[in-house]
């Protein structure tokens, strides 16, 4: 193993305040009671954060239904689309900050942060501003016509991505936003909050509020939204559902996954432990679609475990600032003993637990690359979520039983095929119970690319023009 | 003189015509009050045979082909014109509508199942599309059915209601339990009639009669089914709220109407999934 001399990259790219209100029309107001946030790497405190209030959040829909009515809805679509486009440039003139700001806020290392997700929220923007002034081509008939204002709440796992995945069709569409970044990372959507100032964007059209699951569940529930949109916990989902029955609220649900990631024993073996290392340590494994359960072909179990264990040697866990950490931080204590506790409960149904030699960081909240081996169906790990860098390893003997195995899970976000087969793919690609569908890659993203699941990983889709009728009368 | 034979009416469940296991029955009458038929009143645990049955049909149907399905749809149409007496007579004996006003929705049922029959093939081409992803990556978007729906026909409508619930789930491969029209049944289960002899496979609509009220609750709550069409229901908030226990899809009373001869493409696609699908480009 070569020895890696530490290249962190600098923190005097961002400058945080100290302490933060609300964005409301336009201003930002001043901090009420607040909480801390802090860098889950090493647990200093990063800036204070409003804890916001149900009356807060009904100022934000007074602001964001003003701004609906007075200003957006009358503005015409291309002009909005030059709005989107201005925020898209301004992203990419401030990635470098951007990036360094998720990193310190969320964790996750710089490497994902500077080359997956701050691409993304750019590229996200600049292709939704596009659609703004076509939306007649979306396939939902002539002049389609704008929800209203739009209830938006993220997840800490891809806090930047996760805003403009939500911002940028909402806002296409027609819409205007209240958004709630999740409590541990609420930094880049704050510094969002600036970008639309610098874009001079009219007041109220993007309204963040920041807070708790209260916070979030009074924005849900506020009286005058026209559109739900949720990223997180199926838990969560199930209770924002129960919450706008019997309303007229338009839904989309981003929930949890448990994808199998399916290698036949005529895969690309090199090729496919790069796709099952990416499958689940992207991001410490905090990714909805992460890989978590590798269905291996049962004759070459032995030989690809080698392989996988040999690369697992390799990775890097640590400092997240540092250019060539591979494992950032957990992003919260809570989250850190969700994963050790289910772990513990897997060995105890009988699994076997194995991790490379890694060092442990002193402060902050780490967790090592783990496999689960010999995990039975039944295993709590093979079917609840544990959004971390834990793999269960199980087998299948036949393509059908690979399928069933994959599609016995409550969830539908994910999954992924490894096989040179071609005839082989496009059939479980069928099969698959999965709203994305991976073959011989994994975790890939796009704008142009509808993302969504079935079952109880949610309902609706994010990205494409699918994801632009979430945000319109008549859409699914 | 001779006395007619008349029609037990039965439930429909995968293919086949059982009675209710509960072994009840209730009498409808038509729009004079004057009785006309029993009906089965559907329990529980025919609701969850249906739902059963659903499921084991589902996959077959999803995986036939378009064009297969597309045929199979049209032959509803065709079976249904050589009943035109027998439907008018039924709408007509439970609505009071006039002759010219039975007729009217009778053609509309038969047009709408012909405008769903054209749909098969052609919803991927409207609704799905290749995605031209920043990268290396053959990528495609295509819809299919999202599995079992239980749906609750609209109350006020004999016949139309019903077919602009059943068509444009099963149009995509979903397969379906429908409650029909409490007060309303005969023409449902004379549907069930033309369905069995349209080459649809068993299970693929099953169609329970009954009161709504009772066998709703345990749709909405089973785990089994992936989405709801709550149009014909009267509880419908405390309904989409069990629904939320497995994320099922919502249909909601009032999101699409069931009374003209054509349907809605967006109506179909809230009952199915999108699914996308990714590989790289390379030698």
């Amino acid at each position: 193993m070569f020895e890696y001399a530490p290249a962190p990259e600098s923190q005097a790219l961002v400058n945080f305040k100290d302490s933060y209100g609300h964005f409301i029309d336009g201003k930002f107001q001043k901090p009420g009671k607040t909480y801390q946030t802090i860098n889950p790497a090493n647990e200093k405190v990063l800036a204070d954060i409003t804890y916001g209030t149900e009356k807060d959040v009904d100022l934000a829909v007074k602001a964001a239904r003003h701004a609906y009515e007075k200003v957006w809805s009358k503005l015409p679509g291309a002009e909005r689309g030059k709005y989107l486009y201005r925020i898209a440039r301004i992203i990419q003139e401030r990635a470098r900050e951007l990036a360094v700001a998720e990193t310190l806020n969320n964790g996750k290392p710089i490497k994902e942060t500077r080359d997956v997700d701050i691409p993304l929220v750019a590229a996200w923007f600049f292709y939704y501003a596009g659609w703004a002034d076509k939306l007649d081509y979306a396939g939902l008939g002539p002049n389609p016509q704008a929800l209203g204002v739009a209830a938006q709440v993220i997840p800490w796992n891809f806090p930047l991505m996760m805003l403009a995945w939500k911002i940028a069709p909402a806002l296409a569409a027609g819409n205007t936003v209240v958004l709630k970044p999740a409590e541990t990372t609420p930094l880049t959507a704050l510094l969002f909050a600036e970008i639309c100032q610098q874009a001079e964007l009219p007041d109220g059209v993007v309204n963040i509020v920041t807070g708790f699951g209260d916070t979030g569940a009074a924005l849900v529930g506020h009286k005058d939204v026209n559109k739900v949109a949720f990223t997180g916990s199926t838990e969560v989902g199930r209770i924002i559902a129960r919450q706008v029955a019997g309303t007229n609220k338009k839904v989309t649900l981003e929930l949890g996954g448990k994808a199998a990631n399916i290698v036949f024993d005529d895969a690309p073996l090199d090729q496919a432990v790069e796709g099952i290392i990416n499958g689940i340590f992207f991001n410490q494994g905090h990714v909805c679609c992460a890989g978590s359960r590798l269905l291996v072909q049962e004759s070459i179990q032995d030989e690809l475990l080698k392989k996988l264990q040999r690369r697992m040697e390799s990775l890097r866990l640590g400092d997240p600032m540092d250019k060539n950490t591979d494992i950032g931080a957990i992003n919260s204590k809570a989250q850190l003993k969700k994963i050790e506790a289910l772990v513990k409960q897997g060995e105890k149904e009988g699994a076997e637990r194995w991790s490379p030699a890694c060092v442990i960081p002193k402060n902050g909240f780490y967790f090592a690359p783990t496999l689960m081996l010999g995990v039975s169906p039944a295993n709590t790990v093979a079917r609840e979520e544990i959004f971390g860098p834990v793999l269960s390893v199980m087998t299948f003997r036949t393509p059908q039983e690979a399928v069933t195995k994959a599609n016995n899970t409550e969830f539908g976000l994910s999954a992924g095929i490894w096989t040179e087969k071609g005839s082989r793919i496009l059939k479980l690609a069928d099969q698959l119970n999965a709203g994305v569908v991976w073959a011989n890659t994994f975790n890939q993203f796009d704008p142009t690319s509808p993302f969504g699941g079935f079952k109880e990983s949610g309902y609706g889709r994010e990205g494409g023009k699918q994801g632009l009728a979430a945000y319109l009368k008549g859409g699914y | 003189m001779r006395l007619d034979v008349r029609k037990t009416y039965k439930l429909f469940i995968g293919g086949k015509f059982p009675r209710s296991e509960s072994g009840r029955v209730y009498p409808v009458a038509d729009s004079k009050g004057e009785f006309l038929a029993n009906v089965a009143m559907a329990s529980r645990k025919d609701a969850r045979d249906a739902v059963v049955a659903a499921r084991a049909a589902q996959s077959g149907w999803a995986g036939a082909t378009a064009y297969n399905r597309g045929q199979v749809l049209y032959r509803i149409a065709e079976m249904l014109e050589g009943r035109r007496e027998q439907f008018v007579a039924e709408i007509r004996a439970l609505t009071g509508k006039s002759d010219r006003q039975a007729n009217q929705e009778f053609d509309a049922a038969i047009d709408s199942w012909v405008w769903h029959a054209g749909w098969t093939d052609k919803i991927d081409a409207v609704a799905g599309n290749m995605n031209p992803v920043a990268g290396p990556f053959f990528n495609i978007s295509t819809l299919q059915a999202t599995g079992v729906v239980a749906a609750f026909a609209p109350q006020d409508s004999a016949l139309l209601g019903l077919v602009n619930t059943i068509a444009p789930a099963i149009v995509s491969g979903n397969a379906i339990v429908v409650v029909s029209s409490e007060s309303l049944p005969l023409p449902a289960i004379t549907l069930t009639e033309v369905l069995a002899t349209s080459d649809l496979p068993g299970g693929v609509v099953n169609v329970l009669t009954g009161k709504e009220a009772e066998i709703a609750p345990w749709l909405a709550s089973h785990q089994d089914v992936n989405a709801i069409d709550l149009v014909g229901t009267s509880n419908f908030v405390e309904l989409e709220i069990q629904a939320a226990q497995n994320l099922k899809r919502v249909i909601r009373k009032g999101d699409f109407a069931r009374l003209g001869s054509k349907g809605s493409l967006n109506h179909i696609t809230n009952l199915m999934e999108v699914k996308t699908v990714w590989h790289p480009k390379g030698h």
